[in-house]
């Protein structure tokens, strides 16, 4: 089961400007709630694809989007 | 009716926000930030198309550091108190509002100064004035982009220069401009714009915000007011990211579901179509006043240099005498008096009685404009005559 990769963000203000970001640049991510098994104040998160999850990183960094973990889960 | 008022309010709004506002309480209507819900992810969607909008209205780079506040009075103590320290010294004009003015003095018991940099009687302004007001204590240039009582343009991205040259902040109160100027915060070196939604903006009363530059470090603002973010709950302290930092509370969720709509608008329109329709709005309403005998005018009169803001007085009548015959016999709704910036008038020469003042918004009419004159023509005849 190949994995995916959940970025948390510090708000909800962050994580609409990433998913428009990433959504921009072509990358595949999706907003979910998080995850039980992690923990995020603003209840929601963003999923994207394993193999694109260090683009996805390094564009957020470079347009210096604040993220918090980037934790690996299992595809559901 | 005719309203002539867009000065204080515009109105009519902009299609689609009234829609947009019932359309988010009637079908959204949850918190955004705080719940991982369907509702509340569709609420913080929109509060972030708003963002993300009101950063390419004016040109700014990073949509998290628009901060959303109530107005544009708001913004400009966010932006004062959060960042002025005793000692320090602010540049400012001769024609500002009282949103700018108080704080400032306000601020004055707390050992920060300011100087007020005369303007000409039209409002103008030069910018070696400012720079002749700079001291080593100055670190923030705050003014006007336009006065609201003579609508004069204030030489903002000539200043912008001066400000980024002596490394100072440049603080841009646009309650005037936003939406019906050209506004480009990184050309014009803009440090903070402070902005209202409800003017030329065309959405509802309580929006408007504070666009922080990439210059102004987020750690040196002291966010005056503190509390819920929906971020980092497990902390007792404000979160230091931007726009948590300086938003705390339920955001005006209704409010800026309509700025959203006004936004979408304005930004469909184009804003030098916009300018465009204001100047001639301007120029007819300039010409028509001029011809007008016992009518003088105030400010640069001329449609280039100012904004669809007209102060007039008519001789032999108080302006609220005018102000109130104007609405119960023509249906001529305006703005009489000081208008909030007693300054402005001290610089005009208008004060302590004021001026009669007319705004022409996006949808006023030259038919609008030529009635409204021709009942100024009526009370200054009657005026002239008794």
């Amino acid at each position: 089961m190949s994995e995916q990769f959940v970025i948390l963000f510090p708000t909800s203000a962050h994580v609409m400007r990433a998913e428009k970001l990433l959504k921009d640049a072509g990358l595949s991510c999706r907003l979910i709630p998080v995850p039980r098994q992690l923990s995020s104040d603003c209840g929601i998160c963003l999923i994207v694809l394993q193999e694109e999850a260090e683009t996805a990183c390094a564009l957020l960094k470079d347009r210096r989007v604040d993220f918090d973990t980037v934790a690996a889960i299992p595809a559901q | 009716m005719i309203y002539l008022d867009n000065a204080a309010t515009s109105w009519p709004k902009a299609p689609g926000v009234a829609e947009a506002i019932t359309r988010f309480l009637t079908d959204v209507g949850a918190n955004p930030g705080r719940s991982g819900h369907r509702l509340s992810i569709e609420a913080a969607r929109m509060v972030s198309t708003v963002r993300e909008l009101t950063a390419g209205l004016f040109g700014a780079p990073d949509p998290l550091r628009v901060v959303f506040t109530l107005n544009v009075t708001h913004a400009i103590n966010v932006a004062l108190h959060g960042l002025l320290r005793p000692g320090d010294h602010v540049v400012t004009s001769s024609v500002e509002h009282n949103s700018m003015i108080r704080p400032l003095n306000t601020l004055g018991q707390a050992g920060i100064s300011f100087t007020a940099v005369p303007c000409a009687s039209d409002g103008s302004l030069d910018p070696a004035d400012i720079e002749a007001a700079i001291t080593p204590a100055t670190v923030m240039i705050a003014l006007t982009h336009a006065s609201n009582v003579l609508g004069t343009l204030l030489p903002s991205a000539d200043i912008g220069a001066i400000a980024r040259k002596r490394g100072l902040l440049f603080l841009l109160d646009a309650a005037s401009t936003a939406g019906c100027v050209p506004i480009d915060m990184p050309a014009d070196k803009i440090d903070l714009l402070a902005f209202t939604g409800h003017k030329a903006l065309l959405g509802p009363t309580g929006t408007g915000g504070l666009v922080i530059g990439e210059r102004v470090d987020p750690a040196r603002i002291m966010p005056v007011f503190q509390g819920g973010t929906g971020s980092r709950s497990a902390t007792e302290t404000q979160p230091p990211f931007l726009p948590d930092l300086l938003e705390c509370g339920t955001l005006n969720t209704t409010g800026l579901a309509g700025l959203g709509a006004a936004l979408a608008w304005i930004t469909a329109a184009g804003i030098n179509r916009i300018q465009t329709t204001c100047r001639a709005h301007t120029r007819l309403l300039l010409e028509r006043l001029h011809a007008v005998p016992g009518v003088g005018v105030y400010g640069p009169r001329n449609p280039r240099l100012q904004t669809a803001t007209v102060s007039f007085n008519i001789k032999g009548m108080s302006p609220s005498q005018a102000g109130q015959l104007l609405d119960e016999r023509f249906g001529i709704l305006c703005r009489v008096g000081l208008h909030c910036a007693p300054r402005a008038h001290v610089t005009a020469g208008s004060f302590p009685q004021g001026t009669i003042r007319f705004s022409p918004g996006i949808f006023t009419t030259h038919d609008d404009i030529t009635t409204a004159v021709d009942a100024v023509a009526c009370l200054s005849r009657e005026a002239c005559c008794e």
